[in-house]
């Protein structure tokens, strides 16, 4: 796979799961071949988002994602369903280990990951695991969150890890703040999305959601994204060219 | 099938050892598979004899031992111990496969017989791994 994005912000309910579907759909849409690997194992989400049915895999030498929309989409919701899925430290890392090593992928543009909400065992396995892994990071406005999420884009400063920008989620006026803490840590702001009312209603809808205000301004979100489809950009090169 | 990737990864593992260790012959290798992995034994076991001459000669005589372990549990809310059984065991195939590929999913399917907590620890009986190999 050429690249590999992971939709991270640390805080729970900013929209991780709901970006990183919609990424997955805009990325598809251009014809880029995409898979989306839902990682938040104990409360998986996008396969709400995308209204896939969750249906066991087929097996042959490793597990095939199911398809939906040309999205190679992957989840522990195929194999749990409706069980909920409680795991604690070690057996996050196992498990995540386990679908890695079994999913068979094959070649891809772009696979983006819905990381969980926290600085936890996923986020650390993405590190160590996935070098080649660019964090898109989520922020709101909102104090709380951006206490998080500062936290969350300083570890992954200091750990030197690719940090594709910011996108602000759910924006109801105009505010620096988001802007602000990109140019804090030296990293791209890539826009924001509109607080959207109609997305609750297009949930489970490719085709509605398509169509939101909140996906199209993703797709100048990013657009960052499709300018360089081939590979992260070179060290030193600036991201908004 | 799960089982002959596994066995390839058994057969590169021993021999990562017995390169480290300037082996020339392997008599014997001991295989411990949990049971949560869901490894059907004579499949696995078929599958090591074919892939094994086959990668390497050192292998073509190599005694293969096979030992499934068996699960076992111990409930962090109320202390209980247990095992996979009639009452706590996993119902139906698509349960058993789930956890076949991600032994992890136990705590999706299973409870603690006594308090019906999934917070349990899972202490033996999950993953592969190589017991003992003998050679010169």
């Amino acid at each position: 796979m050429k690249r590999i994005i992971a939709v991270t912000g640390g805080k729970g309910g900013i929209g991780k799961s709901l970006i990183s579907s919609t990424l997955a759909l805009v990325l598809s849409e251009r014809g880029l071949r995409t898979g989306l690997l839902d990682l938040d194992l104990t409360g998986p989400s996008d396969h709400v988002f995308l209204g896939l049915e969750t249906c066991f895999p087929s097996e042959h030498f490793g597990i095939d994602p199911p398809t939906h929309h040309d999205i190679h989409c992957m989840s522990i919701a195929h194999f749990a369903g409706k069980s909920p899925s409680p795991l604690r430290g070690e057996d996050v890392t196992n498990a995540l280990i386990e679908l890695l090593a079994i999913t068979r992928w094959g070649d891809l543009d772009f696979l983006v990951i819905d990381m969980p909400p926290g600085l936890g065992d996923a986020t650390l396995d993405a590190l160590r695991l996935l070098r080649r892994t660019e964090f898109l990071v989520v922020a709101t406005s909102s104090r709380v969150v951006l206490e998080t999420v500062r936290k969350t884009l300083r570890l992954l400063t200091e750990l030197r890890a690719g940090i594709v920008g910011v996108v602000e989620n759910m924006r109801r006026e105009d505010s620096p703040a988001v802007q602000g803490l990109a140019r804090e840590f030296d990293v791209p702001f890539l826009g924001a999305l509109p607080f959207d009312e109609t997305l609750e209603g297009a949930t489970g809808d490719v085709s509605r959601l398509a169509v939101t205000p909140a996906v199209a301004a993703l797709r100048r979100c990013a657009s960052v994204l499709f300018a360089r489809a081939q590979g992260p950009r070179p060290v030193g090169e600036s991201p908004c060219a | 099938m799960h089982e002959l990737a596994l066995a390839e990864a058994v057969v590169t593992a021993a021999l990562k050892f017995s390169d480290r260790e300037g082996l020339s012959e392997l008599a014997r290798i001991e295989v411990r598979v949990g049971e949560l992995q869901g490894i059907r034994k004579e499949i696995f076991e078929f599958a090591l004899a074919e892939v094994m001459p086959a990668v390497e000669p050192r292998l073509a005589s190599t005694e293969i031992h096979v030992e499934i372990e068996p699960a076992r549990f111990h409930c962090r809310s109320c202390g209980v111990r247990f095992s996979l059984n009639e009452e706590t065991g996993l119902r139906g195939a698509e349960e058993v496969e789930a956890v076949h590929l991600v032994p992890e999913l136990a705590h999706a399917f299973l409870r603690c017989p006594a308090c019906r907590s999934p917070d349990f620890e899972v202490v033996a009986g999950r993953g592969v791994s190589i017991g003992a190999i003998e050679g010169r």
